[in-house]
């Protein structure tokens, strides 16, 4: 049994909020820049090296990639053999409130969806948990902007729309979302589960780095087959024309009901910010 | 051949004009902040029959909402948003005299309409590169609405800040235009 004290939790969510938000990782900014030689746009070339720059600029000077600091969204998984001393929740949320303070982010968050006022300190949080074995906690963090979320999308298709069904409507999504969600995009695609499952997984799929494919070798296949497409569309950096419309497509899948095939889209532009810690 | 032009406020209808999609601009002097709650207190405003706490007329609206600034810095990262939810408010404002839009991301038919009506210009500047976008504005000043944070609105001083004309006032649409050309889909 290891214990872990809100203490460690606030300062090493306080910590991944300023560094998510301030430093690219690395597998975007290495296809970012891998991109500018495939782009025939020279308006899109100029883009692209403007995201580049951009992210030099931002981990150089510890300053937010984008003003769209986004709302802070937490994945812990706790080994269950691990007792957290205080609440986790609060902990978690008190470590959002610090880094967005502290690391000079902008606080975008309002506390009721109608009444629409601002929360004042980014929080809450949207929080997950999962149990695994062991005794360690795992929290990753993702501060997702809402230019890109706005143009995600879900659908419960039939069995029989397969997969040209589900091509068909992740490369839709794309065309739908055209240049709002910041091109060049990441594209989260959750596959199966139920309605709410299908979401997260697509939320989740974002989390994996761009240059990992999945290890499934036919969902492997399908990422590349739907990046061909969505780099077809001709939307490019900036939405304004080129070939480089999409840096990476990543699918998670799992078990689904005999009668359906749920498939969530969730778009993300180039700054897919993540960060994680294991305690 | 990218042709590009320099302007500076005041700025002057008939350059605005005569702008056309894919010219590369660099603006220099005053321009205002506003995004979605701005555009939303101005609109209850204009309905009241008040006056707005600025003269709108020929002058441009960037859609941002920056982060706060670091000591030492004027403004924290300063990119666009997307300029879609300013869709609804954005006819009546070209109507009071507002000249041009700066934003990312694509607008409604009735906004299009408008801009050729009133012979305006939406500009889009790279949205995601806010740290670097940042390094154009001199300085801002919050003129109204404090109690907005983020989205309160201001007003920036920017040098060589740099846009493309997106939609010009024949109504040309840079994004349809452009993914039409390198579109090559199966």
């Amino acid at each position: 049994m290891k214990t872990i004290f809100e203490e460690q939790i606030i300062k090493a969510v306080r910590d991944m909020c300023i560094e998510a938000n301030c430093c690219l990782n690395d597998d975007v900014y290495n296809a970012i820049v891998t991109s500018i030689s495939y782009e025939k746009s020279d308006t899109g070339v100029e883009v692209l090296n403007q995201l580049a720059e951009n992210s030099i600029i931002a981990r150089n000077e510890q300053m937010p990639i984008c003003q769209d600091t986004g709302m802070a969204i937490v994945f812990v998984e706790i080994g269950q053999d691990v007792h957290v001393r205080g609440n986790i929740s609060d902990a978690i949320n008190e470590g959002v409130r610090r880094g967005y303070e502290e690391g000079f982010l902008r606080k975008s968050v309002v506390s009721d969806p109608l009444l629409r006022c601002n929360s004042g300190d980014n929080t809450p949080a949207i929080i997950y948990y999962e149990i695994v074995d062991g005794e360690n906690m795992k929290i990753s963090l993702v501060p997702k902007g809402f230019g890109s979320e706005n143009m995600s999308d879900i659908a419960m298709l039939k069995p029989s729309d397969g997969i040209d069904g589900i091509i068909d409507f992740v490369v839709d999504t794309c065309i739908k979302a055209g240049p709002n969600p910041c091109p060049p995009i990441i594209v989260g695609v959750g596959i199966g589960g139920s309605f709410e499952k299908c979401a997260f997984l697509a939320k989740k799929a974002l989390m994996r780095p761009i240059n990992l494919s999945n290890s499934k070798a036919h969902i492997a296949n399908l990422e590349n087959q739907l990046l061909e497409r969505i780099n077809r569309l001709g939307i490019g950096p900036a939405g304004l024309g080129g070939k480089i419309t999409a840096l990476g497509v990543n699918v998670e899948t799992f078990a689904t009901h005999i009668a359906g095939l749920p498939v969530a889209v969730n778009i993300s532009c180039h700054a897919t910010r993540h960060a994680e810690v294991v305690l | 051949m990218i042709k590009k032009i320099y302007l500076n406020s005041p700025f002057d209808r008939n350059i605005i004009k005569s702008l056309r999609i894919g010219d590369v601009v660099y603006i220099s002097g005053e321009i205002f902040a506003a995004r979605d709650a701005v555009h939303k207190k101005f609109m209850q405003i204009i309905d009241n029959g008040e006056k707005l706490p600025i003269d709108i007329n020929n002058q441009f609206i960037y859609y941002v909402g920056p982060c706060p600034a670091k000591p030492g810095q004027v403004i924290g990262s300063a990119g666009p948003t997307t300029s879609g939810r300013m869709d609804a408010y954005t006819p009546k404002l070209l109507d009071l005299g507002l000249l041009g839009m700066i934003g990312k991301g694509a607008r409604s038919q009735k906004v299009k309409d408008s801009i050729i009506e009133n012979e305006a210009v939406y500009f889009g500047c790279t949205g995601g590169a806010g740290a670097l976008i940042s390094k154009f504005i001199d300085s801002q000043e919050v003129i109204a609405f404090p109690e907005l944070g983020a989205e309160s609105l201001r007003r920036l001083k920017v040098n060589n800040f740099p846009v493309i004309v997106v939609v010009d006032s024949l109504g040309n649409d840079l994004y349809e235009t452009g993914c039409q050309r390198y579109s090559d889909r199966v």
